[in-house]
């Protein structure tokens, strides 16, 4: 398990480093350097700032430094919030970004499993279907669509919640956090449902009803661990479908998330920022998908990386 | 054997079942047969082809230009007296040409970027597959890798640095939707080419490439139909995505995520303008997600979700 591990968390450092890369190039080749402004500025001053910023050096040196500073967790100076680093405005958005994400895949994996059980019990019926059916708009309703019909039902015409905005009340976050875990519940009920009619159909549930088990005890002692195995492998991109979806929600609720700074710095061509969040977000993925793994082994007894075959 | 011959073999056990003519299915025809009965996806089926016929002809039909601006009927909700059916936007624009000619876009963005996703991760993936060895391990390793970024990230950096051009944005949806293709299609290949006739076909010395090309694509055929109508929602939504967030398509060109994006911001004096490019997107992707999964249980009867 342990020497697994280690391959596993070595094998990301190709995926950070391509990441970074290209992250680096593409704005390097991008047309305009940050300090284009109007006017021209004079020479002399023009120098002075690239000297800061080290844009005088070559390509090559300016990405191994820029790669040494953030092997050192060091992303800069942000371009366009002047006297702010890159690293205070990621540890002033990624407390709020973080808040709303962890409630809401919280919230996704509960509901989400719980109404695929209730479905796969009653395979076929009309709860069945109506219940999937309700998946499948889950799905299929992208969230920035669901956020602006929720805000105009029950923040404008209802007036229960407030239509945006951050106070670490509970009732700002409701919305977001809502909206983010619906695509989510949806996924995860299909996947429960879906797994729990084939492990309900196996030899070994089969043996447990024959033993006289009731069927509630048949469902928690021996179905359920096996049907949540898929779901947990569905926890990797739900993390990463969360973080993308949350850049939009924060936008439509304006909450001053990581996601916000992302995108403001997008539409600023504040390159620093935007590069920071990338790399960021990027090693988040990575290192979640690589716990999730971790968690799926260690739930699944199948799975034994350090037996010989 | 002649056709004659062949029926003269075949009667006496036809006489003997009691029955005349027996006509062979092909696992095609059976596949057919299997989604007519699924009737979700048979009327998303027929939904999408009106959509389709729609948002192809509707604004020729329609007298109002999607940019023309009606000053008498700024934010009118919908009404048949105006000649407004779904109302106007602030400036007067003719949301329901407006929402068709978006959905132009949207559904060339979603054709297109799923052919480039396609041509790329089918030949990719057929190629990994049928050489095996090093060249698979190393192809597929370079897929992980790629698989781990953060692509909607890496997206938006794209659409700010190179601006926002609907071919980049055609391209980069393609490229980054073609690695889920790519293994599926490699695993697929992998267990085609150990099957008699690749075997046969090399044993009469086809050459490789060709062997990928008439045996092993075709037979490809019926994973890859799947899954591109699961790809084409999917691309659709990161081009409205993208479009929401204001780094899509650019005026004058709209798509439904860009409306959508419009519409929310004078949802609360126009509502209208957030519904109907709204209906218009999710029915689309409810559709498509229900073609893609009736087509997955006909074309691969095994019990999936």
């Amino acid at each position: 398990m342990a020497k697994h591990s280690l391959r596993r968390l070595l094998g990301l450092i190709p995926t950070l480093l391509l990441l970074l890369t290209v992250a680096f190039f593409l704005i390097r080749v991008a047309p305009g350097g940050p300090f284009d402004a109007e006017k021209a500025l004079p020479p002399e001053i023009q120098a002075n700032l690239n000297a800061k910023y080290h844009l005088d050096e070559s390509l090559l040196q300016q990405y191994f430094r820029y790669l040494g500073q953030v092997v050192s967790l060091d992303f800069g100076p942000s371009y366009q919030y002047k006297d702010w680093t890159v690293n205070e405005l990621i540890a002033q958005g990624f407390p709020v970004s973080l808040t709303v994400g962890l409630t809401a895949i919280v919230l996704a994996f509960f509901v989400g499993t719980m109404l695929g059980i209730a479905a796969a019990l009653r395979q076929n019926s009309t709860v069945d279907y109506s219940l999937m059916g309700f998946a499948m708009l889950g799905i299929s309703i992208p969230n920035f669509v669901i956020a602006p019909i929720l805000i105009l039902l029950l923040a404008v015409y209802a007036g229960w919640l407030p239509a945006g905005g951050w106070d670490w009340g509970v009732p700002s976050m409701v919305l977001p956090i809502v909206t983010l875990a619906l695509p989510a519940i949806a996924y995860i009920a299909r996947i429960t449902r879906g797994s729990m009619i084939e492990v309900l159909h196996s030899n070994f549930i089969r043996t447990a009803r024959a033993k006289g088990l009731s069927e509630s005890i048949v469902i928690r002692r021996h179905a359920l661990r096996p049907a949540l195995l898929p779901v947990i492998s569905y926890l990797g991109p739900a993390i990463a479908g969360m973080i993308s979806g949350s850049v939009v929600i924060e936008r439509i609720f304006s909450i001053p998330g990581l996601g916000s700074y992302f995108v403001q710095g997008a539409l600023n061509r504040d390159y620093t920022l935007v590069m920071g969040v990338v790399i960021f977000y990027g090693v988040l993925i990575l290192v979640l998908n690589f716990l999730v793994d971790l968690l799926y082994a260690w739930l699944n007894p199948k799975i034994r990386y350090d037996q010989k075959r | 054997m002649t056709k004659n011959a062949e029926q003269q073999l075949v009667d006496p056990f036809e006489a003997a079942l009691g029955v005349s003519d027996v006509k062979g299915r092909s696992p095609w025809e059976d596949a057919w047969h299997r989604l007519l009965k699924n009737r979700a996806a048979v009327y998303s089926a027929f939904i999408m082809g009106f959509m389709v016929l729609l948002v192809v002809f509707g604004p020729m039909l329609i007298s109002w230009e999607s940019d023309f601006t009606d000053w008498d009927y700024t934010s009118s909700p919908p009404s048949l007296e105006s000649g407004h059916w779904f109302g106007t936007d602030a400036v007067g624009r003719d949301i329901l040409v407006r929402t068709l000619e978006g959905g132009r876009i949207s559904l060339l963005v979603g054709l297109v970027a799923t052919i480039v996703s396609l041509v790329i991760g089918v030949s990719y993936g057929a190629t990994a597959g049928y050489f095996g060895g090093t060249a698979d391990r190393m192809m597929m390793r370079v897929v992980d890798i790629i698989y781990a970024l953060p692509f909607m990230f890496l997206m938006i950096l794209l659409m700010v640095v190179f601006g926002r051009h609907i071919l980049l944005i055609f391209v980069a949806i393609g490229a980054v939707n073609w690695l889920d293709m790519a293994r599926i299609v490699r695993g697929q290949t992998l267990s085609l080419k150990n099957t008699e006739f690749v075997e046969a076909a090399r044993a009469c010395g086809v050459q490789d490439w060709a062997i990928i090309r008439r045996h092993i694509v075709p037979n490809l055929l019926g994973v890859v139909i799947v899954y591109v109508t699961l790809t084409i929602p999917q691309v659709i939504l990161i081009e409205s995505f993208l479009s929401f967030l204001g780094l899509g398509v650019q005026e004058p060109m709209s798509s439904w995520g860009a409306l959508v994006s419009d519409g929310a911001q004078d949802m609360e004096s126009a509502p209208w303008t957030l519904i109907v490019p709204s209906v218009f997107l999710t029915v689309t992707l409810y559709c498509f997600n229900y073609i893609g999964d009736g087509l997955r249980d006909a074309l691969d009867p095994k019990d999936r979700l």
